[in-house]
């Protein structure tokens, strides 16, 4: 599908290497590179153009023309450019110097919003507020009773309209500031209906619960998929009641959430929060560089390495780790792992977060198949075969073929490719500190079969 | 975990997607593809149990050709159908004439490709479908030597091209138990749909049962069954955090208990990037496909406003569980949900039915012609 930009770059770099200069033919050629980049990620198609503008300026600038290394150079700015544009450093949730605090959540339906409304007071409730959620959503069945039961897991009282009672949101806006002040909450967190930014009626609803809690903070929900759309929403919900901030929703999936760079331009408020996953506790500050490595595909080793922190428990690590420095690494040992590796998610997805990743292993597509095959055919070996597979001769591969319904070449593939990753692994692995540095610069052209 | 034990973690993780990696392409490449053994299935071929599995297929394939004559289209569009146009005429008011310019400006340049990409872009079609699109566009408008006014016509013509193939109707055969399933992402509207399909086939005189097999969002039950009990349809049921097969199962049983005509499956909105909830997705299928030819439609609801991912999504679903069709819906805002050009081009996957409001009614069949139309307006 899609090429990291570093990548792409790398492409056009090679081929002005013996020439060092960038002219402004480059330039532009890089330009187009990153606007693919940018408009694969779902960037605004506006946002891309002054985006572009602004990279182009500074590439011709000195800083480009004199480094060594000018594709280098060219994605650093790419990147800082995209962190500037994405708030820099992270923002805050603005507290009321007067009690309570008020939080209004609103966007467009299935953006996430009862659920961040949970997840928000989860996240005050531990820095010791007392919160009050309000469930102002009267328009979708049981979203109230969504809230409810949420709020009763986090053991916080939710307000809202009586069951039989009429439908007002902004009377239940309006009356929870009372309940807020006599149970004495310092935080009421207001979870408005899904509407659609279009909608003249509910907008001007939203207006009304608006003037009547005046909230703090005004955040809009957003979900990390959207696409060109995210512009117009922003831009719409900010014009009817002036947006503070942003809250960008399932992030855990592999959007690149262009959207966040497109609604931070267009809001001009920070993205505060992003949701990163199903359960209450999967809420976090948003990271600006993150979001960016993330946009431009150049590999996100941080949640990797978050990914592999939840997945691997210790022990098993630290055995592996003993077992690569004396060069004892069995395939019985690879499989154990590998099924720990399954657990990071999908392996297309791993690869994906994986910077330097040669460009066919990315394009392959690499399914869980995959590991499927590696399992059976591993599983077909006796164990004296697993520790040891100089044993294995032709009618013993022959027997691992046929146990694990392959072909006597993939079982070839596959001992020899365990042998080239054992060898590269030990190299790694093999010092008292072991380092990943290695891995970026080596020539793993090898490996995809020496094309 | 320290972090030199992380480093480790990662050097294994790299182990194995190269490994992986490597015997896949080493497999491709054809390098190590000798003849394959007499005594193994071809390595281009899957598993027996797929083989298998491919066969059941076919000989479900050929029983329901045998029944063909009784296979009717379920969605017939009602005769006061909301038209896309009506609902979004005003919203797209702004809109209109974003490639108004093109007209008299004679010969065909570069910056009209542009201006055409840039409208495909924004309508979230993505770059390299749309890229392709724009190739084939260009050459026919060579051949015929077309003027800036005759492009647009052209690349309307070229994508109701795109649009046209695949069977559009959502399958039902009367006198045997249907079952469509509804899957996708969080949010994008499927028990919304649900609700909407179930009132529409209620009216048509269909007994209809509910599964709600989304157990996990909280209230997501008693949001179907609301709506079960508004539209006059049975609800089958569990406890929330229950296990979503046995909804499914119980829903299974007590539709052919009641004789019911149709089952609609709601379940869990699920990211297509989490092993364990895809492959709790494929064990309802296997449920529902203990009666044989009962599943009908596997439908991907897609919320218009998804952008690029939505073709990831399309892609993982239909790995898991044979999407049968997609269901846009939200199409009543700005969003013109042009990732279904890009689904259907890559993966040629069918948009069924519509969604372009709140109401009951505004869940329509879809109309290609006048989807293209919208794309523009």
């Amino acid at each position: 599908m899609f090429d990291a930009l570093s990548d792409r770059f790398d492409g056009i770099f090679t081929r002005l290497r013996s020439r060092g200069k960038l002219n402004e033919r480059d330039v532009d050629e890089v330009a187009r590179e990153i606007r693919l980049a940018l408009l694969e990620a779902d960037v605004s198609v506006r946002v891309v153009k002054d985006f572009i503008a602004r990279v182009k300026a500074r590439a011709h600038g000195a800083e480009v023309q004199k480094s060594l290394s000018p594709a280098q150079q060219v994605i650093k700015i790419v990147h800082e450019e995209l962190v500037t544009t994405l708030g820099g450093v992270s923002g805050k949730l603005e507290m009321s110097p007067k009690p309570p605090t008020v939080v209004m959540l609103c966007g467009l339906q299935g953006s996430g919003k009862t659920t961040a409304t949970a997840k928000l007071a989860r996240l005050l409730k531990g820095q010791g507020l007392g919160v009050l959620l309000v469930a102002a959503d009267l328009q979708r069945p049981a979203a109230v009773e969504q809230l409810r039961v949420l709020g009763s897991r986090l053991d916080l009282p939710v307000w809202s309209a009586p069951d039989d009672g009429p439908k007002d949101p902004v009377a239940v806006a309006r009356t929870s500031l009372e309940e807020a002040a006599r149970l004495g909450k310092n935080v009421v967190i207001v979870d408005t209906a899904g509407r659609l930014h279009v909608d003249a009626e509910l907008m001007d609803e939203l207006r009304r619960v608006r003037d009547v809690v005046r909230p703090t903070d005004t955040l809009l929900v957003v979900d990390a998929m959207t696409g060109q759309e995210a512009v117009n929403v922003a831009a719409a919900f900010d014009e009817a009641v002036g947006l503070d901030g942003v809250v960008l929703t399932k992030i855990d999936g592999d959007a690149r959430g262009g959207a966040a760079l497109s609604v931070k331009e267009v809001v001009g408020k920070p993205i505060l929060f992003v949701g990163t996953g199903e359960k209450v506790e999967d809420f976090e500050a948003f990271h600006p560089d993150r979001m960016a490595s993330r946009i431009l595909g150049m590999g996100d080793v941080l949640t990797l390495i978050e990914k592999a922190e939840e997945a691997f428990d210790e022990g098993a690590a630290a055995k592996a780790q003993e077992q690569l420095q004396k060069g004892q690494f069995t395939l019985e040992d690879f499989l154990d792992q590998m099924r720990q590796v399954k657990k990071m998610g999908p392996i297309g997805n791993l690869l994906r977060m994986m910077p330097g990743m040669p460009k066919e292993l990315r394009q392959a597509e690499v399914g869980e198949g995959e590991l499927a095959r590696i399992e059976a055919i591993i599983c077909s070996m006796t164990p004296t075969e697993r520790r040891d597979p100089a044993l294995i001769n032709g009618s013993r591969r022959v027997r691992i073929a046929r146990g694990s319904g392959t072909t006597t070449s993939e079982v070839n593939a596959l001992l020899k490719q365990f042998k080239m990753v054992q060898q590269m692994m030990r190299s790694m692995a093999g010092g008292k500190r072991p380092k990943l540095k290695g891995l970026a610069g080596m020539d793993l052209s090898e490996l995809t079969g020496g094309h | 975990m320290d972090s030199e034990l992380l480093v480790v973690v990662l050097i294994l993780a790299f182990a194995v997607v190269l490994i992986a990696g490597g015997l896949l392409l080493s497999r491709r490449a054809g390098g190590v593809g000798a003849a394959p053994s007499p005594t193994a299935p071809s390595p281009t071929e899957r598993a027996p149990i797929a083989e298998a599995e491919a066969e059941a297929e076919a000989q479900l394939e050929t029983i329901t050709a045998t029944e063909a004559q009784v296979v009717e289209p379920a969605v017939e569009a009602p005769a006061a159908r909301p038209r896309l146009r009506d609902r979004l005429g005003k919203t797209r008011a702004a809109f209109a004439g974003a490639l108004g310019g093109l007209s008299g400006r004679g010969k065909v340049d570069a910056e009209t490709w542009e201006e055409l990409e840039e409208a495909l872009i924004l309508a979230d079609v993505g770059v390299p479908t749309a890229t392709r699109i724009l190739e084939d566009v260009k050459a026919r408008a060579a051949r015929e030597k077309a003027d800036a006014d005759g492009v647009l016509p052209l690349l309307k013509a070229e994508l109701l091209d795109l649009l046209t193939p695949g069977e559009r109707s959502l399958t039902f055969t009367t006198d045997e138990p249907n079952v469509w399933m509804f899957v996708g992402v969080n949010g994008v509207g499927k028990t919304t749909t649900i609700a909407k399909l179930a009132r529409q086939q209620v009216t048509e005189g269909r007994t209809v049962v509910l599964a709600a097999a989304d157990t996990f969002r909280a209230a997501a039950a008693e949001q179907l069954g609301h709506w079960a009990e508004a539209v006059g349809a049975d609800l089958v049921r569990g406890q929330e955090g229950a296990d979503p097969g046995s909804v499914v199962f119980d829903a299974m049983s007590a539709a052919t208990g009641r004789g019911a005509d149709l089952v609609l499956v709601d379940t869990a909105g699920r990211l297509h990037t989490k092993v364990n909830l895809m492959e709790e997705l494929k064990k309802l299928r296997r449920i529902v496909d203990r009666t044989p030819g009962a599943l009908k439609e596997v439908l991907l609801v897609v919320d218009a406003s998804t952008g690029q991912n939505g073709l990831t999504q399309a892609r993982q679903f239909t790995e898991a569980v044979e999407v049968t069709g997609v269901v846009l819906t939200k199409l009543d805002g700005t969003a013109k949900g042009g990732i279904v050009l890009a689904i259907q081009a890559e993966l040629g996957i069918p948009v069924k039915v519509i969604g372009v409001g709140e109401g009951a009614d505004d869940l329509v069949a879809f109309d290609p012609a006048e989807f293209v139309d919208a794309l523009f307006a």
